[in-house]
């Protein structure tokens, strides 16, 4: 199956050590875990064989978000194989989407302005320039902005919204890399008078968001299944502590109140995991129908992970507070998947509005 | 047999036979306990019509679609009982009968009873004709069920039974009772226990209702008071009751999870909420707090669909089953607490324009406690699943 597979290659590269010797590098992944995702065609995983993909789908898009999130595993698998991928392929852009399923691309979505995730609120303007555009803005919270080579911005138009993929060195495009919590890549793009041409247009003009949304959507699903493996990778510490220390004498996985708390955690995951499942079967079967599926998934797998987290550092006691002990890193990674991609509030709307609120 | 039929030939059969057979009045899509037909020797039933519903489904085996096709029931495999549930819903029919026999004692049956004990037993469920209730819990054995005093003492061709046992659903109204009882007093208590079927017409049983906060009074104490059991009376084996115990109780725990007797089901909350307030400001906390109620009922329901999806027909989901019913349960006891909340005043009136609900409200807190309550299910998950020491 493919979630052992990839575990077998991520225990051995990419274990939790490995995310904590980037962090204390400064850096944000590491170049050679890419290319090895690129040979093993996950960072093809949702681009046509044609293309150079694998096209496995979104449940497997699932399975290898999941198996990363479980050790923490720092790459721009989200940023490219799924959402620039979702929207290069919508756009039918083969020679960008072959350039990402040999590894040779990242991409980075410059989308947020404010502190929310909210794809309405976009005041980044591309005005009309004699065959073109000049594109003028700032964007925040920018995943994967300081590695990246090329860039999904969306600017307004004079009719609506239109996405454009440029390169990130572009003349007039700044970067500030933002120092996060989670220690990976993101940044602040600060775009002044940006040359672009219709050829940088993907789908059609004004009309940014028939291409972005179902890219957001794949992103959201996988980002859902990071969270449940950060969430599994959370719990199975505390499991595990709570069977090894002792106190009072005996291991404290012996006190009901920390068994059912425990029990009561694991319960959520497994609600938490069949929206997951469901997203990313939606999304395989009718994508055009998947917006309730995925943004319960991602709703419960914010919640989730955020108990997960705080439930792990409670149980570890002292040490949990302890930065050489790594359940701060999923605490930290799990606030900064709570609010990529919109927060529990953002989605637990939109479920609402599909269910009528 | 099953595995042969075309998906989409047996949906279009099945939907003319709903459509030729399941009468109007039935197609209300209402469940709740003035509707539901529990069938047996005393039931009166509502109309003719539920009769009518009752008689032509049996005769199908749609009372219990998975069961078997000589025990009564249609033989359909997981995806056949989708297609029929699906069906069912399209024309918002009402379940033609619910049981304790449905819900509990045929799995049971199914898995541990004999080819003969099947025949007997389940056909009569299967057409409603018997109507059955669960004989666990006792006054000194509630959450700790193996500690069951009421017992049986062997005289050879049969057991002489005698003891009490406490919050009997329905006991008043059920011909048999399936009963825990001690058959080796010496044993330790999970070995001692055998699991009987008794005749609740024998006149060493009796029964005195109890009334609960509801207002009715459905479940009962219940005397045994030398009451012969012959032996063949016994499913699994002697003083092996607790096996038979405990595999049933995965089944029931499954069923309440998806709100018993239809007591989750209903309206969406977004409607409930809009019927109250219309379009003026409505309170956000409350709002919120349906949101989440949302989010969460339409998550367990994928999960309770999951776990039906990976069991093979009819077998359930085993210790996952406490995660189920805590989940499911909590969930509707929170989900009642709102509906209160946008019911208002009119809500606390017994029989005013919310007639029902408090009843109802009043009757979900009971979900987290029948059956096992949350917090054994949760040390059934800590010590089953996650492995934590017992
Ligand atoms: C409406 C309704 C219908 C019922 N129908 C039936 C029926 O048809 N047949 C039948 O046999 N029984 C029936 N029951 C009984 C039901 O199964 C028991 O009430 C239930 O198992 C709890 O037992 P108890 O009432 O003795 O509570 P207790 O076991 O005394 O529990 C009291 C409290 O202590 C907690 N507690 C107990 N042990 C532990 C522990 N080890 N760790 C942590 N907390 C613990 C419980 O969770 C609970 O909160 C019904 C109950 C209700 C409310």
């Amino acid at each position: 199956m493919l979630a052992d597979a990839a575990r077998g290659v991520l225990d051995g590269a990419s274990p939790v050590s490995a995310f904590r010797a980037l962090r204390d590098a400064g850096k944000p992944f590491e170049p050679a875990i890419w290319q090895e995702m690129a040979q093993m065609g996950w960072t093809g995983v949702l681009i046509p064989e044609e293309a150079g993909g694998s096209d496995m789908g979104h449940g497997a898009a699932a399975v290898l978000s999941r198996e990363l999130g479980k050790t923490l595993v720092s790459s721009p698998f989200i940023s490219t194989a799924v959402m620039a991928a979702t929207a290069l392929r919508r756009a039918g852009a083969t020679a960008s989407l072959q350039r990402i399923a040999a590894g040779e691309a990242i991409y980075a979505l410059a989308l947020d302005e404010t502190r929310k995730f909210d794809p309405t609120r976009i005041e980044t303007t591309a005005t009309r320039d004699g065959n073109g555009f000049r594109l003028s803005g700032n964007k925040t919270f920018v995943v994967d902005g300081g590695s990246a080579d090329r860039l999904l911005v969306l600017a307004r138009t004079d009719g609506g919204v239109t996405l454009f993929d440029i390169p990130a060195d572009r003349a007039g495009i700044a970067r500030d890399a933002q120092d996060m919590v989670d220690a990976r890549d993101a940044a602040r793009i600060m775009l002044t008078d940006v040359e672009a041409t219709g050829d940088d247009v993907l789908g059609q003009v004004d009309h940014g968001m028939d291409i972005l949304r179902p890219a957001l959507e794949a992103g959201q699903a996988a980002l859902a299944a990071e969270l449940a493996g950060l969430t599994a990778g959370a719990f199975d510490l505390t499991v595990g502590y709570l069977k090894e220390r002792k106190q009072f004498g005996v291991t404290i996985g012996s006190f009901q109140a920390l068994q059912h708390r425990a029990a009561h955690l694991w319960c959520e995951t497994e609600v938490t995991a069949s929206a997951i499942l469901n997203a990313a079967r939606r999304l395989d079967e009718d994508p055009d129908n998947a917006t309730l599926a995925v943004s319960l998934a991602k709703a419960r797998a914010t919640a989730t992970a955020k108990l997960a987290v705080i439930e792990g550092v409670q149980m570890h006691g002292g040490i949990g507070m302890t930065d050489a002990f790594d359940m701060g890193f999923y605490m930290k990674r799990a606030r900064v998947g709570a609010e990529w991609l919109g927060d529990y509030g953002y989605h637990a709307a939109t479920v609402a509005r599909h269910r009528g609120f | 047999m099953s595995q042969s039929r075309d998906p989409e030939a047996f949906r279009a059969e099945l939907r003319e036979w709903l459509e030729a057979n399941c009468p109007a009045e039935m197609r209300d899509g209402v469940m709740n306990e003035h509707t539901i037909c529990w069938g047996g020797k005393n039931w009166e039933f509502t109309s003719d019509a539920q009769r009518v519903w009752l008689e032509r489904a049996a005769s199908k085996g749609y009372t219990v679609p998975t069961w078997p096709v000589e025990y009564g029931g249609a033989g359909m495999n997981r995806d056949e009982e989708k297609i029929f549930h699906a069906e069912m819903a399209r024309i918002n029919a009402r379940s033609p009968l619910q049981s304790f026999g449905i819900w509990m004692l045929g799995p049971a049956l199914l898995h541990f009873g004999t080819h003969e004990q099947k025949l007997h037993y389940l056909p009569p469920i299967a057409r409603g004709e018997v109507r059955w209730c669960q004989g666990y819990s006792e006054p000194g054995a509630g959450s700790d069920l193996a500690s069951v005093q009421s017992r049986g003492e062997d005289k050879g061709d049969h057991w002489l039974v005698n003891g009490q046992k406490i919050w009997t659903s329905y006991a008043d109204k059920a011909d048999w009772i399936f009963a825990l009882i001690r058959t080796d007093r010496d044993a330790p208590k999970h070995k001692g226990i055998s699991f009987l079927l008794i005749d609740m017409t024998d006149p060493g049983v009796t029964t005195r209702p109890i009334k609960l906060i509801s207002g009715a009074s459905p479940f009962c104490e219940t005397f045994f008071d030398n009451v012969k059991v012959p032996k063949a009376q016994i499913v699994g084996d002697e003083n092996r009751g607790w096996d038979v115990a405990k595999y049933l109780l995965t089944h029931e725990r499954e069923m309440i999870s998806g709100g018993g007797a239809g007591l989750g089901g209903g309206r969406a909350l977004g409607a409930v909420l809009k019927d109250t307030y219309g379009e003026e400001e409505m309170d956000t906390v409350l709002r919120a707090d349906a949101m989440r109620c949302e989010v969460d009922a339409m998550a367990i329901g994928l999960t309770l669909e999951r776990y039906k999806d990976m069991a093979e027909a009819g077998t359930g989901a085993g210790d996952a089953s406490a995660m189920l019913k805590y989940m499911g349960t909590e969930l509707n006891k929170q989900r009642h607490e709102i509906l209160m909340s946008a019911g208002g005043s009119d809500a606390v009136e017994w029989d005013g324009a919310l007639s029902g609900l408090a009843a109802n409200w009043l009757r979900t807190k009971a979900n987290s406690i029948e059956g096992g309550t949350s917090e054994v299910m949760l040390s059934i998950v800590s010590r089953r699943i996650l492995g934590l020491p017992g």
